[in-house]
């Protein structure tokens, strides 16, 4: 198995999907001859050629929109946005179309489409490329949203977001786009969209976390293994559908949790899990939930962005807050 | 890939630093100071470009957008503008951004990921640098709207690039100038490029100005390397503007001598006799330098005398950006609200305890 960062990853799921699939179709800005900004199709457009690999023009309405119409007639569009903080002009096409085009149509057209975008922060980009909202698309009913945290989950959740009947935000946290190297393996393979993973086995603190914080959870929690405190931490991979069962099923078993998160607090997914988890555990709970999330300021210029995103100190303290409660 | 631009553009002076038969009476009307101060600010920023990307390079500043063959374009536009006009820069604007008053430490700590040099000091109409593409074009013309409800005399300037022209911002944009007849200046530099995507690609379109025509108002074509006939062409459309005669799109088609910003490669996707082309043949600086020189307006060594105290003022102000204590930690909380929510309140104190971090 050849040993993957994640962004390469994604270009080998990218490039499976397409010579697997001739109606799967990668467009977006800079996708073509430039092989993205981020490398993540590098060499696509030699390949596939200037049909199935698509620079468009700089217009992301014009990117998710053509993509619903190409869906429609029945190809899967792989769009891509260049990065997250860039989608709002193709918001309305996302929130309006996309999302409730099986409702309004009744299921008659396809609508197979999947949205990747680089997000979050940590490698001091330029003001305004770091937001996390993944909970503005979770929050649209009809999407589905998936972001990875390891290269083989990257390659999985891609192709089975390719292969999912409905739309699908595939977000990719670009803060480990290169940070690790793994055996990835060789060809078409899916990890099923609504997993979540346990990244740990552990017994006191339920850690749940997705994208760039899953390694700082898991640095966190390493941290209090010598103390005697471990953590079950779960890398919820799917963002919607959520993987209820493993969440309540760790939570009962360890009665603490915390959430973490890069986006802010209010309103971010945490707040839908604390409330799912006190629906279905409230008995087992041995403490309040605790989030540990981005606070609710604009995302900061890098020169902050420390300050702002959640680390291990924060986590830490956390940990100690729910065992100590 | 210039045909379609040189047979409508305006040109004062040619790549070779010759002026042209329409250019003589306007270079002649210039005064010898309006010469140099073309040249000069020319000289200045792009040195100080230079500067930014070695920063870069160094670590000292974060990812960013060089402007190295849009000098042109840049001066001559911002130049013709009044202290009490607007401008709604993009990311690549910095040339733009110091002429109308914007001190160069704000600029660099601006580019150090420090949002205290996104402020400009008091009187100095400048917004921070646009990063969502063509968003500020909407925000130039609600300025220039504002100028006309409230009868003043300012015009508002929104620079943006070609690949900008692609989203529905500009298009509304351009709209609502024509609709409402507003004092706005819509200046597009046309580099060739969006990052990797050439011109071609962004656009069916023969040219940008031409696109004016559809919102009933003047699109002018010009050589965005030729700082004689930009200055003139945006100088007649601010008038225009001052006039209560509406909108003007100036499309100045320039090159991005440079990649997209530090952190792009440009020689995946561009053909290198075409930068040679534009690098060796049709450089804004050399061609203006050419012409002073054959005139007898500028000497070799006044020439080096420029350069190094353009150096030095350079030098001065990244030593003083760079001596400007960071800011806390708090001040993400700075400037939010007006008035911090409670539960900010609360966020704000949670912050400070982290400092004394707690360790398992
Ligand atoms: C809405 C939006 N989409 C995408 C981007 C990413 N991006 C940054 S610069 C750029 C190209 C812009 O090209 P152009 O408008 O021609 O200006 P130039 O950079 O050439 O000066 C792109 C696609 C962005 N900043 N904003």
């Amino acid at each position: 198995m050849p040993r993957l960062t994640m962004v390469q990853a994604i270009r080998d799921a990218l490039c499976v999907a397409l010579r697997t699939d001739p109606h799967v179709l990668v467009l977006g800005e800079d996708v073509g001859k430039n092989g993205g900004v981020f490398r993540a199709t590098e060499g696509l457009w030699e390949e596939f050629g200037d049909n199935r690999v698509i620079d468009t023009p700089l217009s992301e309405a014009g990117i998710v929109g053509t993509s619903i119409g190409l869906a429609v007639s029945g190809f899967k569009p792989v769009a891509e946005i260049q990065f997250l903080s860039f989608i709002y002009p193709g918001f309305e096409q996302v929130v309006a179309h996309c999302a409730r085009l099986r409702t309004r149509t009744q299921s008659a057209f396809p609508n197979s489409l999947v949205i990747r975008a680089p997000y979050g922060g940590g490698i001091r980009a330029p003001e305004l490329h770091c937001d996390s909202t993944e909970s503005l698309f979770v929050h649209i009913p009809g999407l589905k949203v998936v972001t990875p945290s390891t290269p083989s989950d990257a390659k999985g959740l891609l192709l089975a977001a390719i292969q999912d009947p409905d739309p699908v935000i595939y977000l990719e946290p670009m803060k480990l786009y290169r940070s690790v190297k793994e055996e990835v393996p060789e060809g078409w393979y899916e990890v099923p969209i609504g997993e979540a993973k346990k990244v740990r086995e552990g017994e006191d603190v339920t850690l749940i976390a997705w994208g760039a914080m899953v390694p700082i959870a898991v640095q966190a929690a390493d941290a209090w293994i010598k103390e005697g405190v471990t953590c079950d931490i779960i890398d919820l991979r799917s963002l919607y559908p959520l993987d209820e069962e493993t969440i309540v099923e760790s939570v009962k078993k360890t009665g603490r949790v915390i959430i973490v998160h890069e986006a802010p607090k209010t309103a971010g997914l945490g707040a839908e899990i604390a409330a799912f988890i006190q629906e279905e555990a409230f008995l087992y709970l041995e403490a309040p939930v605790a989030r540990v999330t981005g606070y609710d300021v604009p995302v900061p210029m890098f020169a902050l962005e420390d300050a702002f995103r959640p680390d291990i100190h924060r986590i830490s303290r956390a940990i100690h807050q729910v065992i100590s409660y | 890939m210039f045909n379609q631009w040189e047979s409508e553009w305006v040109q004062y002076i040619t790549p070779e630093g010759e002026i042209t038969p329409t250019g003589e009476k306007v270079w002649d009307e210039k005064s010898t100071e309006e010469k140099l101060r073309f040249y000069r600010w020319m000289t200045f920023i792009r040195l100080f470009d230079r500067k930014m990307v070695v920063l870069q390079r160094q670590g000292r500043i974060g990812t960013y957008a060089p402007l190295e063959g849009q000098e042109a374009a840049q001066v001559g536009s911002a130049l013709a503008l009044k202290q009490e006009d607007w401008v709604f820069p993009s990311y690549r604007d910095h040339g733009v951004a110091m002429i109308v008053g914007m001190p160069l430490t704000q600029i660099i700590l601006y580019w150090a990921g420090r949002v205290e040099g996104c402020k400009p000091p008091e009187g100095v109409r400048i917004m921070p640098p646009a990063v969502p593409i063509a968003t500020q074009i909407p925000h130039a013309v609600g300025a220039a709207w504002g100028s006309k409800l409230r009868k003043e005399n300012s015009v508002a300037v929104a620079y943006f690039g070609d690949g900008a022209t692609s989203e529905g911002d500009f298009h509304e944009a351009c709209n609502f100038a024509g609709v409402f007849q507003l004092p706005a200046i819509l200046f597009c530099q046309n580099n060739g490029y969006a990052i990797s995507v050439p011109f071609t690609r962004q656009s069916a379109s023969k040219t940008v100005a031409q696109k004016a025509s559809a919102y009933n108002f003047p699109g002018i074509c010009v050589d965005g390397n030729d700082v004689l006939a930009v200055f003139e062409v945006m100088k007649q459309a601010v008038e225009r503007a001052r006039q209560g005669e509406g909108p003007t799109l100036i499309e100045a088609v320039t090159y991005r001598k440079g990649a997209h910003t530090t952190a792009d490669d440009a020689t995946r996707y561009r053909p290198f006799d075409e930068v040679e082309e534009w690098i060796n043949k049709r450089d804004p600086l050399i061609r203006y330098i050419t012409l002073l020189k054959n005139e007898g307006l500028l000497t070799e060594q006044e020439e080096r005398d420029w350069e190094e105290n353009a150096k030095q003022k350079i030098e001065q102000a990244v030593k003083e950006a760079e001596a400007i204590p960071p800011k806390p930690s708090t001040h993400l909380f700075a400037h939010v609200y007006a008035k911090l929510p409670p539960a900010l309140e609360k966020q704000k104190e949670e912050l400070l305890k982290k400092e004394g971090t707690y360790h398992a």
